[in-house]
């Protein structure tokens, strides 16, 4: 197994700008955006990651800048091992992020979901669709700023929109969002409830003091 | 002398070929027995819905075993499952093709009111966009529970008033 420094000190030896990102599993590297395509094609031919995993985002909160980061999780099938390739993005409103459809097909649909919900717009990528929400959705739901009961929207069929009077409405939260606690033992407590049951759909929840 | 009529049954050489009724009971009679579902199967619920269907629950045995994936087919639409703002509209339209009577049953918590989906993709009840006319708790319901909502079903169509006249 290639220690986790070792493929650190493979990739900073010819992509001086690349530098280790604290991790607390698998080596993880930062990268600036314009080199990330070409780590990865390295990662790939010359280190055996030749499985890519997954590609995602995140969204670091509204304030925080680089507000974006794209990730990519490779792993190779023959040396069993894992790497974390993560790239910030130039721009906090309209982040982008070069496509690596070309080097792994199956990135396709991954670039088309972190699209969809986070808003990147992976560049070159054959066909940028949204994959879950519709086409015309105008949110990128798992945005920090984005409520997670939505926000009203026509339904994607406005002919159904108009008959039904039906819109794509925020939904109740019932003082939600629920969360399980952790730790507890009985399963009754334990179960996913609102933690504060002060406020719902009919008392506001007080503003903050 | 008066032999006492040994007959228990409808006897057609005696009494002739007929049946005094009301058209309304008759038609109504007639639809209750003979429910063709769309199933609307969307998530797990769909699965439980298949359970009814098959030998051991055989929802056959309330006439409602013909399952039409044809809208123009049926008669009533069992929505089992999350419908997402996403699916919603082709829910309708697939309602709106069915030819009239039609019913609606909403299955499982998701159906009838978002379940457990509090989220912004999922529509919060089917009730807003058709006409619901059973709803069915749980999650998923048990196989029993959806025969249990098909027979208060027929028993809501037994009881239609003016039938005959909604026909003419
Ligand atoms: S009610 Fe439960 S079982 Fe039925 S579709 Fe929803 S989550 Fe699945």
């Amino acid at each position: 197994m290639t220690a986790p420094a070792d493929v650190f000190t493979a990739v900073q030896s010819q992509f001086p700008a690349a530098s280790a990102r604290p991790t607390l599993d698998h080596p993880a590297i930062n990268v600036p955006m314009a080199d990330a395509v070409a780590v990865l094609t390295n990662l790939r031919d010359t280190q055996a990651f030749d499985f890519l995993v997954d590609v995602t985002a995140v969204d670091w909160g509204v304030e925080a800048t680089p507000r974006f980061s794209v990730v990519w999780h490779l792993l190779s099938t023959t040396k069993h091992n894992y790497v974390r390739v993560v790239a910030a993005c130039v721009s906090d409103t309209e982040p982008v992020a070069p496509t690596i459809s070309h080097l792994w097909a199956g990135a396709n649909w991954h670039e088309r979901e972190t699209f969809d919900l986070l808003g990147v717009r992976f560049e070159g990528h054959p066909d940028l669709r949204r994959i879950l929400m519709w086409d015309g959705y105008p949110h990128h739901p798992l945005r920090k700023d984005f409520p997670l009961a939505g926000i009203d929207t026509p339904l994607p069929d406005l002919e159904v929109g108009e008959l039904t009077k039906a819109t794509a409405a925020p939904a109740p939260m019932m003082g939600g969002p629920f969360v399980a606690s952790v730790g507890e033992m009985n399963m009754t407590d334990a179960e996913p409830s609102a933690k504060d049951e002060s406020w719902n759909e009919r008392s506001n929840k007080p503003a903050a003091l | 002398m008066v032999s006492p009529n040994t007959e228990l049954a409808y006897n057609s050489k005696i009494e002739g070929d007929l049946v005094v009724t009301r058209a309304d009971a008759v038609i109504n009679w007639i639809r209750a027995n003979s429910m063709w579902p769309m199933p609307m199967g969307l998530a797990c619920c769909a699965i439980e819905l298949m359970a009814s269907a098959a030998s051991r629950f055989d929802i056959a045995r309330f006439g409602a075993e013909v399952f039409r994936f044809s809208p123009r087919q049926s008669d009533v639409m069992i929505v089992s499952g999350t419908v997402t703002y996403k699916m919603a509209p082709h829910v309708r339209r697939i309602y709106d093709q069915m030819a009239e009577p039609k019913w609606v049953i909403a299955m499982g918590a998701c159906a009838s009111s978002g379940g457990m989906y509090r989220s912004y993709a999922t529509l919060q009840g089917v009730d807003r966009i058709v006409p619901v006319d059973v709803y069915i708790s749980g999650c998923p319901p048990r196989p029993e529970a959806l025969l249990d909502a098909l027979i208060k079903l027929q028993a809501k169509v037994q009881k239609s008033p003016g039938t005959t006249k909604d026909l003419l």
